[in-house]
């Protein structure tokens, strides 16, 4: 092989490549593989299938199937064999199909893995990844379009991330690996195709508990996570355009640790807030924000706090129900219309 | 003492499993004094499976058990003082005071907790030992639950990926004839519990849990098995709980004064210091014994009263790992009344 062959085989480490969602996680977790012998993956379908949304697809050959282990359908099984290794002092990065389905793992999620650190007086450390896509839009009807992030966000123990763009994808989850305590990590199915540009160093990671502002504006702050952003970013640009609305977007990309630093000084700046999510409202993250937001900003707002969620209802399949009750585009613009009139 | 050397260590385990009995009793009678609190789960009339099965281990097998885990934790050595001081919610617990009864620890000797939901700790324990697996060691994993436990979803994952994944692990159901009140046979459409290891193509066999010889065969045999073939296995050892489920369950509902006699008759405890007398031990070494054991498990009992509550100052603390503080400091802003300074200022790391 000649020396220029050489350098065009081996990986790029520098500069930014533009690239999915998907496939910026897919980076994230062979430079882990790569950098740390303890690291292993383990779920359903992520190795001879290739994963069932194709986020690990290739991993198992270049990395064995011990590495990058295929389980039954065990979820509860599975996610505490990642515990317990991680309580040893592996790295697993559990993958769960979709978030529905890790409800029924939910008692080692928040029974054990977030209990360990404090139940045990820091004798134990438990450092988990599980990572899992949620959301809705593809008629997937009401057990397959659920987003719980407040559920997990809620637990006192569990550090969750949910990245809006590839470059987070890739910097948030390697973020988790790389983390002492058990992290989930919410991706997002409909976001799995976007394209963005993603740093290519392998040490490039992003901030577990650091909110970003993804759009800078002075009328009013939309806070809001993962495909809402994505949704909150287009509304912006049409309302700057459409009807000279200039709206701030905070990404929050970590849920817990909540950046509300971030948050109060934006809405400081505009002095209205919008918290949108795709999950219920009620007792759900936009239901958190909106809280701390009135007390953090009392003195800064200038209208209510409003947020916009999930319709609540179980989700129903009929394309037209199904896109009605979603924070569509169209109503988080009306919403945004409605904090301002 | 005029005893021959192999009856030493017949001498040390009943040693142990008088420790055990004598400080299940103190546990129950400091409850009731109200300076233990919580869920508070006996192990008493069990002392020959948890000084047994633990004997068989080797100083790097791993432990797990449910929530009725004193017996364990004082088997495997975890020191008494640690775990009474860990009843009374104080600093010098083995958890330093988070865990109380269900929740004991002690990783130096390979204990990995006493876990509180019933079932819980299976899954966990086949990742120990996927974990032994993956890091080249030829050790294996105890993991204790009770006979409730195999009615639970979590019984079958884990033992499903245990046999499939070819993982050292021994599964040690203690029945002890009642899951709370449910009687084994009114809760398990399979009565004989370790059969259900055939459903996974794995061995299973019982073991009279009161006998401490058989379950010191028996552990052996199948821990080796484990270490050596990684081959999984049930081991259902039989035995009887003298107390209630909790220290706050009279134990009567469910059963009768004569059957708790009738086990009584079997007592573990009195078949070891029977084969001791056989061997020569006389009554009186037995009387110093016991005297010493209710000395040490008094000094517990002081020891635990003198530590120091666990500072309040410090609520959150191994909460998360060192450097969390950071991730977490820009979450102050509009928190709820209180969480602060009770969380934030403390720290969370360790």
């Amino acid at each position: 092989m000649s020396a220029l062959e050489e350098q065009e085989q081996a990986p790029k480490t520098t500069g930014t490549e533009r690239m999915t969602y998907r496939e910026a996680l897919r980076l994230a977790l062979r430079e882990e593989l790569s950098r740390d012998e303890r690291v292993f993956i383990m779920g359903e379908e992520v190795g001879v299938f290739e994963g069932s949304y194709k986020v690990t697809a290739g991993l198992m050959s270049e990395f064995g199937p011990d590495r990058v282990r295929d389980t039954p359908i065990s979820e509860e099984g599975f996610v505490g064999a990642g515990v317990g290794a991680a309580m040893l002092g592996e790295r697993p990065v559990v993958e769960i199909m979709t978030l529905n389905f890790l409800l029924v793992a939910m008692d080692q999620v928040i029974n054990h893995a977030a209990k360990i650190g404090a139940m045990f007086g820091g004798e134990v450390r438990c450092p988990l990844v599980i990572r899992t896509p949620n959301g809705a839009g593809n008629q997937l009807t009401a057990q397959h379009s659920q987003s719980f992030d407040a559920w997990f966000a809620g637990c006192p123990g569990l550090k969750v991330v949910s990245p809006a763009n590839p470059a987070d994808a890739k910097g948030l989850l390697k973020a988790a690996i790389r983390d002492e305590d058990p992290v989930l990590v919410i991706e997002n199915l409909p976001i799995y195709k976007e394209k963005g540009e993603v740093p290519l160093d392998p040490e490039f990671v992003t901030p577990i508990g650091l909110a970003n502002v993804a759009r800078e504006g002075a009328d009013i702050t939309i806070v809001s996570h993962s495909f809402a952003t994505v949704r909150a970013l287009h509304v912006a640009e049409k309302l700057a355009q459409e009807d000279g609305i200039d709206a701030e977007v905070v990404d929050l990309r970590s849920l817990r640790p909540l950046d509300m630093e971030t948050v109060a000084a934006s809405v400081a700046k505009t002095n209205r807030a919008l918290c949108v999510e795709e999950g219920w409202p009620s007792y759900g993250v936009t239901a958190e924000i909106a809280a701390r937001v009135s007390k953090a900003c009392f003195d800064d707002l200038d209208a209510p706090v409003e947020r916009i969620g999930m319709a609540e209802v179980p989700l129903p399949y009929a394309k037209n129900l199904e896109h009605a009750a979603m924070p569509n585009e169209d109503r988080i613009a009306a919403a945004v219309k409605s904090v301002l009139a | 003492m005029a005893i021959a050397p192999a009856n030493t260590e017949l001498l040390e385990l009943y040693e142990q499993m008088l420790l055990i009995r004598v400080f299940e009793t103190e546990a129950e009678r400091q409850y009731k004094a109200a300076r233990i609190g919580g869920y508070c789960h006996l192990s008493s009339g069990q002392e020959a499976t948890c000084v047994g099965v633990v004997h068989a281990m080797h100083e790097d097998d791993l432990l797990v058990t449910g929530y009725r885990s004193h017996g364990f934790a004082l088997a495997r050595g975890t020191s008494p003082e640690a775990v009474m001081a860990e009843l009374f919610g104080k600093r010098d617990g083995c958890a330093h005071g988070r865990g109380g009864s269900m929740h004991l620890l002690d990783t130096d000797r390979g204990y990995y907790g006493g876990w509180g939901i019933v079932g819980g700790q299976l899954p966990l324990a086949t990742g120990l030992a996927l974990a032994l697996v993956r890091q080249g060691k030829r050790n294996a994993v105890v993991c204790e639950l009770g006979d409730g436990a195999v009615n639970m979803g979590a019984w079958h994952e884990s033992l499903n990926l245990a046999a499939l994944w070819k993982l050292p692990v021994v599964f040690l159901v203690v029945n002890n004839k009642y899951g709370m009140g449910t009687a084994v046979d009114r809760a398990s459409a399979e009565p004989d519990l370790y059969k259900r290891a055939s459903a996974y193509r794995m061995h299973g066999e019982p073991v009279d849990g009161d006998d401490l010889a058989a379950v010191i065969e028996a552990s052996s045999r199948l821990l080796e098995r484990a270490r050596e073939e990684r081959a999984p296995a049930v081991l259902e050892a039989i035995t009887y709980r003298y107390r209630g489920h909790s220290v706050a369950d009279a134990g009567l509902a469910y059963r009768t004064k004569e059957e708790i006699a009738q086990h009584q008759q079997k007592d573990p405890l009195l078949r070891v210091a029977g084969q001791l007398r056989e061997a020569g031990v006389s009554t009186d070494d037995l009387r110093a014994i016991d005297e010493r054991i209710e000395q040490r498990v008094q000094e517990c009992v002081e020891f635990s009263q003198k530590s120091p509550e666990p500072d309040v100052d410090a609520l959150a603390w191994g909460m998360h790992s060192q450097g969390s503080d950071e991730q977490f400091a820009r979450m102050r802003p509009g928190s709820p009344f209180g969480e602060e300074e009770l969380v934030f200022d403390g720290g969370l790391g360790k």
